[in-house]
């Protein structure tokens, strides 16, 4: 019980302090670091309390995926350069009272939903109950996740894909000036258009313009 | 204080999701970090959603985080697909000088 409280409380503090150098820190790139903590801590959280399959897919999804796209656009845009200065014109730092307004009204309604009911003070029971039947979290998800939601997992794959075809079609240029292999074009060449036959008159010689 | 219970996951939850919404309206910087926000604001409800489905006992919960994260990295990609295509286009993606639909 002390060993649960004592990781929580760490694992939430790293969570939280890296959860807000995310949104203030100055370098886009350490925003992205910050963001990889965060989500390394709260898989950690996830896998204590015994949801260890959305853990390990946080870290693989989040951590290994979606954190290193982050990088790569963030160097590619070269963005770390324009050293984002902080609320540069007058104009744009007019909205920043009313947003933390409404960030810390909506802080208070979820804490009073929250502190308005009591809860059992005991979070494991409930997970060590399904582990002491010697089925796994990750085997438990997969029964479920195949035979109740197989149609909403169809679903997600069919999402995924035309993230791709659209994240594909969004960024594909065609560039200027690069020569490219056309099948088409060579698979229909007749000879008429290709070869001709010259009279070449002695000591004259041919020009050919191509 | 030292038995944590669902409350403290759910405070948790509302706080990292309290910051991302502060990191939405507090951003001057360029739109990538508003689209860290949001993952942030996603990750607060995967913890809400897998505290109370640990807290039931009904896998549920787990599931729907599981197609959370599918969404959430669907919206990463085509959301950086996007920046780029504007970067390319018009050289910046501060968030300030973004405002070509103003007409």
């Amino acid at each position: 019980m002390i060993a649960h409280a004592i990781f929580f409380y760490v694992f939430s503090i790293i969570a939280v302090v890296s959860a807000i150098m995310v949104t203030v820190s100055k370098n886009t790139v350490h925003s992205v670091f910050f963001l990889i903590l965060d989500f390394i801590s709260i898989s950690c959280l996830f896998i204590m309390i015994g949801a260890e399959f959305l853990g390990m897919i946080m870290l693989i999804v989040y951590v290994g995926a979606v954190a290193v796209l982050f990088l790569f656009v963030v160097m590619m845009l070269n963005v770390a350069q324009q050293k984002n200065q902080w609320f540069v014109s007058k104009d744009s730092s007019r909205h920043i009272p009313i947003g933390l307004l409404i960030s810390v009204i909506i802080f208070f309604e979820l804490i009073i939903v929250i502190g308005g009911w009591k809860y059992k003070p005991d979070l494991f029971n409930s997970a060590k109950s399904s582990l002491e039947n010697g089925v796994s979290n990750t085997h438990s998800l997969g029964q479920v996740l195949y035979t109740d939601y197989i149609h909403v997992f169809q679903i997600s794959g069919m999402i995924l894909l035309i993230a791709m075809i659209g994240a594909i079609v969004l960024t594909f240029r065609q560039r200027e000036g690069v020569k490219k292999q056309s099948y088409l074009k060579q698979i229909s060449r007749e000879r008429t258009e290709g070869v001709e036959v010259l009279e070449v008159a002695s000591n004259k010689g041919v020009k050919i313009d191509d | 204080m030292i038995d944590i219970s669902l409350g403290h996951y759910l405070t948790l939850g509302a706080v990292i999701f309290s910051i991302g919404i502060i990191g939405i309206f507090l951003n001057r910087k360029n739109i990538i970090v508003i689209l860290m926000s949001i993952e942030l604001i996603l990750l607060a409800v995967n913890i809400n959603l897998v505290s109370f489905s640990i807290y039931l006992g009904d896998l549920s919960g787990q599931v729907f985080t599981l197609f959370i994260l599918t969404v959430a990295a669907a919206e990463a990609a085509i959301g950086l697909a996007i920046i780029v295509v504007y970067f390319r286009n018009s050289g910046t993606i501060r968030v300030e000088e973004i405002d070509k639909l103003k007409g």
